[in-house]
Parts: structure tokens; sequence; C-alpha cells
């Protein structure tokens, strides 16, 4: 039985060496070459450049993965104490926008935030502006929605809220209820056995969920463009518009690339430090 | 003698329609460890979550200490739960699950300047310290303060949830099965440190289990219970040795139950054959079930014998020989320490303290026959039961009213 293990192995190793090692080895050398392949720091050097867009794109991402947190968990936590045909219902509502194509899902808030869009349109509809502009005599016509970074935000947290609940959901649902008893049992009411007992248990989904909306957020591309306006780049744009764009210089784009995976793996990192003890409990 | 503390009045429970407890009384005295006993689904969890407000009866009224308690949510109760799991806190160590309760503070109504206030009462840091390293040495677990949960045997684990709920000074400990999960070695080992703890705190437990064994060695009181009524109220002995029901008799150890007739008093006819006993009260001729322990039976050569019988079957149980044994269709359970082989007709002589009455009940002939002896466990948690009558005799002393 021992022996067969390693060639089990086998499909995953290739698999691992094609698709994860030797993009990852790829990138590194694009990173530190010119156009001709000879070793240069020149694509590093240069980097100050685009220090307001890492900026930009860390600081949305954090926001945005704020709020999912913020919206998630109270839904998580609400889920996870519905009957088991409510938490299947909600299971689906919550994978459904993700069945609908990523660019389609931003293109429809596109629709609705524009200055003629839906929403403006239901404002203007109730006569929500007609009010405004009789109550303070200014003149407008729409809100400015699109092109701002609460858009940006908006985007991401709208296609990335669902990977914040389904991890922290399926710890809470995890949770035995005896522990919730013991609680209330040695003098806890709602409130404590949340805050003692509840939140820190779940922490591990917290951390799981943070992972999975921030390492995309931060990366993400087209969210930026098309709700940003342009206005807002952000790091995925940067490196697209290196492979693709006008702009085009692979080997700058490696050295984007490199560095954000340098910053998100030490964030990472920091964070799992910071929850390891929970981690480790939970596994009990 | 000693002070009511909890009384349970005309408590009944159904979970979906389904009668879980049916009108229940009972009450539980100061300082006694109390156990209720009965298989599973007999209504002694629910009875325990009911006193501790997980749940709250479909009708009847908890007191504690006369005071009306049903509605009083489980955080604000004096009692405190030694849950069947433990259910211990993971992301605390030892220490910091003991000291659980005492970090939570405690709303208190206080006067301040003539004015009535809420105030919320803290335990000092040093307080909290002292109490649960002295609980913890009460559990013998001196010196584990820093440990982790899951660095736990499971023996240990039940300790810190012991010394969890005692630390709070609870009137009443609760105990729902907590070492069901032990092996049995454990499970001794806790059994006389549960009951000394018992002592030296001096508070009540209330203890649930479906180990009879565990009931006998622990309890000063034994509530039988069954179909979500009590079959029995007692000391040890008592339901031992004067089981009131065919139930009573068949859970708590092993009895051969047979249909007997009480002749007159001290007289009861079974087998076609008058025995002495010690029980009267009975109406003349009044049909009875009749309970004999399998090691109260002394066998004795053919020619010397009551009753006459064949062996069919002999089970070593290291103490003791399990021997089955054929009296005219009915088999009989006889524990002895002398072997006798299958096949052998022996006789079988019964002394008059031998032998208890009781009255018919709606378990009469469903237990006691070990023609089917090893099936008889099994059977035993999935009867269902017809509507049976009133049993005029279950209003007795001790704890039912």
């Amino acid at each position: 039985m021992k022996n067969r293990r390693p060639l089990f192995a086998v499909p995953y190793v290739v698999w691992m060496a094609l698709f994860v090692v030797a993009p990852i080895v790829m990138v590194v050398i694009y990173a530190f070459t010119t156009a001709a392949f000879d070793p240069t720091m020149n694509n590093f050097t240069g980097m100050g450049t685009y220090l307001s867009i890492f900026t930009r794109s860390f600081e949305l991402a954090l926001i945005a993965t704020l709020v999912c947190l913020l919206i998630g968990y109270p839904i998580s936590y609400m889920m996870a104490k519905e009957g088991p045909g409510f938490q299947r219902i909600a299971t689906v509502l919550i994978m459904l926008p993700m069945w609908v194509n990523f660019l389609l899902r931003t293109y429809a808030w596109m629709s609705i935030l524009e200055n003629n869009g839906l929403l403006n349109q239901f404002f203007s509809a109730i006569g929500l502006f007609d009010l405004i502009n009789g109550l303070f005599g200014t003149d407008i016509q729409y809100f400015r929605m699109i092109r701002t970074q609460g858009a940006v935000v908006l985007g991401m947290v709208y296609n990335y809220l669902p990977f914040m609940i389904l991890p922290i959901y399926s710890v809470i649902v995890k949770l035995d209820h005896s522990l919730t008893e013991a609680a209330q049992d040695l003098g806890a009411n709602s409130v404590t056995v949340f805050r003692k007992v509840i939140l820190p248990l779940s922490l591990p989904g917290v951390l799981s969920g943070v992972t999975m909306v921030f390492v995309p957020a931060v990366s993400t591309f087209a969210i930026s463009r098309l709700l940003g306006g342009g206005t807002h780049m952000m790091l995925g744009d940067l490196i697209e518009q290196q492979f693709l764009g006008g702009a085009y210089n692979p080997h700058l784009g490696s050295a984007i690339a490199l560095v954000m995976m340098i910053i998100v793996v030490i964030c990472m990192w920091v964070m799992n430090r910071f929850g390891e003890g929970e981690e480790q409990a939970v596994m009990l | 003698m000693s002070k009511e503390l909890i009384r349970l009045v005309n408590c009944s429970m159904a979970f979906d329609g389904e009668l879980v407890l049916d009108n229940m009384n009972l009450y539980f005295n100061d300082s006694e460890f109390l156990t209720l006993l009965g298989p599973s689904g007999c209504g002694k969890t629910t009875t325990l979550r009911i006193i501790g407000g997980f749940i709250t009866p479909t009708s009847g009224e908890v007191l504690f200490d006369g005071v009306r308690m049903n509605d009083i949510p489980p955080h604000l109760r004096q009692v405190n739960t030694v849950f069947q799991r433990y259910a211990l806190f993971p992301h605390l160590n030892v220490f910091e699950n003991v000291a659980f309760g005492l970090r939570i503070g405690r709303t208190e109504e206080k006067e301040v300047n003539g004015k009535k206030k809420k105030v919320k009462v803290r335990i000092p840091q040093e307080e909290i310290r002292q109490r649960v390293l002295e609980m913890l040495e009460v559990v013998s677990l001196k010196g584990f303060e820093n440990r982790r949960i899951n660095e736990l045997s499971g023996g240990q684990q039940q300790r810190v949830a012991i010394a969890r709920a005692l630390v709070n000074r609870p009137k009443v400990l609760l105990l729902d099965e907590p070492l069901g999960a032990l092996d049995l070695r454990l499970r001794k080992d806790m059994q006389s440190e549960l009951k000394r703890i018992q002592q030296q705190m001096g508070i009540t437990f209330i203890y649930v289990t479906h180990d009879q064994e565990e009931a006998l060695a622990m309890s000063d009181t034994i509530v039988v219970m069954d179909q979500g009524r009590i079959q029995q109220i007692g000391t040890p002995e008592d339901i031992y040795n004067e089981p009131k029901n065919a139930f009573v008799a068949d859970f708590i150890g092993e009895s051969n139950i047979l249909d007997g007739i009480m002749h007159e008093d001290y007289v009861v006819e079974f087998f076609n054959r008058k025995f002495k006993c010690l029980d009267k009260g009975f109406a003349p001729m009044e049909p009875v079930d009749v309970v004999i322990r399998p090691e109260d039976i002394d066998i004795v050569p053919k020619e010397q014998g009551q009753l006459r019988g064949t062996v069919t079957s002999v089970t070593f149980k290291g103490v003791h020989y399990d021997t089955i044994v054929d009296f005219k269709g009915f088999k009989w359970l006889i524990q002895t320490t002398d072997y006798h082989p299958v096949g052998e007709t022996i006789g079988i002589i019964l002394n008059p303290d031998d032998i208890h009455i009781m009255h018919k009940s709606q378990y009469s002939g469903m237990f006691g026959d070990y023609s089917s002896y090893s099936e008889e466990y099994e059977e035993m948690d999935d009867v269902t039961m017809l509507d049976e009558e009133e049993e005029g005799s279950s209003r007795e002393d001790g704890h039912e009213e």
C-alpha cells in the first residue's frame, strides 16, 4: 500500500509543475530581464511611478473586504441559525449571481449606475431631484455614481460577497449548539454568548473569507475600468495593459505582478499568524 | 429533614405533538444525589433540560424555592450543567474554561441614593484566580491551567466540565450522562470521584443516566422513568429489592418475572405450587407479578428442590455462571458460582425473602422471560406500549405526589 502512494501523486505533481510552478518561474524570469532577455533590475527601479496605483489597489481592496465582512458576517450568522430548508435556498440564492458571467454582471451595474441609468431614472421618477432642487435651490438632474471609487468598491463587493459569506457560514453552521447552551448555562446572555463563544470560534471562517475576497480584489481588473471609468486604475488594469494594451511590456508587467504577489503573501502570512491559535482550536 | 429546592408540578412536554413527559410531579431536596434513570426516550434528559431552562414545559410549573421559573432563561438560573459531551470551549484553555462563568458580570438590583439601579457586579481578578485554582484542585487537575482542551483525555475533559460548572457555586448541578463517553475503567473511577465531589461540596446533584449500575452505585435517590412517566422513586436498595412493577424489576438488574396468584397475606401461588413470601396487603386471589432475582435462587439436587428444571444454556461471566433453566417451558436465569452442565436436571429452593410480589401493571408479561436471553436488551429500547390503566399505587412516600 505504501509503495503505491507516490504513484497516485504523479498526476498532481505534473499538474502543479505545469500550471503553478512553471508560470511563476516564467514570471520571475520575465521580471528580471529586458525584452532581449538580458538580466536587468530596471523593471523594479521604475516601480515608484506606480506607487499611487499600488496604494489605491490595496486601499480599495481593503475597503471592499471590510464592507464584505460587515455585510457578510450577519448574513452568514442568520443563515446558520435558520432551518436546513432555508439554508439550502439561501445558499443557492447567494451562488446564483456567480453563474452569470463576471463581465455581464459588471455591465449590468454600469447600466444601473449610469447618469441616465436605472437608479437615476428611478430617483427622478419618484421626484427626488425635484424635491432636492426645490429645497436647496440647486439644479441636479442625476447623482454621479458611475466613475467614482464608490462604484468600484460596490462592484467588488457585489462580485466577491459570496466568497465572504460561504466560508463564514460553513464554520458557524458546524459550531456545536451545546457550546451556546453551555455559555448560557454559565450565565451568558445572548450578546455575551456571541462575543465570547461564537465570534472567536468563527474567526477561521472570517480569515478564509477575508483571504478569498482580498486577494482577487487587489488584482481585479475590468471592474475599475468599467465602473471607475478608467480614472481609478488598479493593479489588475495596469498589468493587463502591459500584456494586452498599448503599453505592451510583459517584462514590466511581470515585475509588477511579482511585487503584488509578494505583498499579498506577506499580508496573508501576517493574518494567518494572527489567527493560528483559533485555527488550531477548531481543528479539535 | 432536608430542604426542598426544586419542584416540578404537573409538568408535561410535547415535541411536535408527541408527549415526551407526561404530567411529571417531582421534587428535589438540598444536597442529595438524585438520579433520573431510564432507557433512551424515557424523558429523563427532557426533565433535566426543563430544570436547566433550555426548554419550557408545554404545561405545568417549575418552581425553585417555591418561585415559578418557567420563563426564566438559563443564564439567570442558579443551576449549572455538565453536558453529555462536555461542551468545553475549544478556543479557551483549561483555566479560562473554568473561569468563564466567573468572568461574566451579573446585574444586580441595588439601591443607589434611594433609587433602584441595575448594577453590573464583577468578580475581582484575584478572586477569580483563587476560585478557579481551588476548583481545579477539587477535580484533581492542579497544574493543568494552561493546557488546551484538545490536549486533554476524555476523563480530564470531564473534570474540566465539572469544575467549570461547580466554580459558580450553583445550588444544583445537572449532569447529563456525563460518563457516557468514557471507557469502563475510567467510568468506575469517575463514579466515586463524582460522589466524593458531591459530598465535599454539599450541593444537589441531579444525574441522568441509562446505566442502572451507575445509578445504584452513586445515588441517594433514584427516579426510574419510562414513557415520560415516573415508574418508581426510592433509595437504590428500595428500587432493587422492592421494584414496583415489571419494568423496574427488569430494568434494574436481572429478574425472572412470572404470573402468580396471591392467596392470602404471605402466601403466593405459581407453577401450581404455594410459596411463602413476605408480602401482604393484596386482595384475596389477586393475580400478581412475581419477581425472583437470579442471584437469590439456590440450586440443589433435584430430589430436594421445590421446583425441578433442566439446564438449557450456561455462560461464564467471571464471578458467576449465567445458567438458563427450563421450568415447564418457562426459562429462568439463575446466577450461581457452581457449574451445572447443559442437560442436567436440577432442583431449586426459594426462601420467602427471595420472592417479591408486585401488582399487575401495563408492563406485565413483557419482561422477565429468558427464552430469548441475548436479544432482550436490544428489544427493550424500542418496545411500544399501548395505553395503560392508571396505577393506583403510584402515589407513595418519597418524591412523587
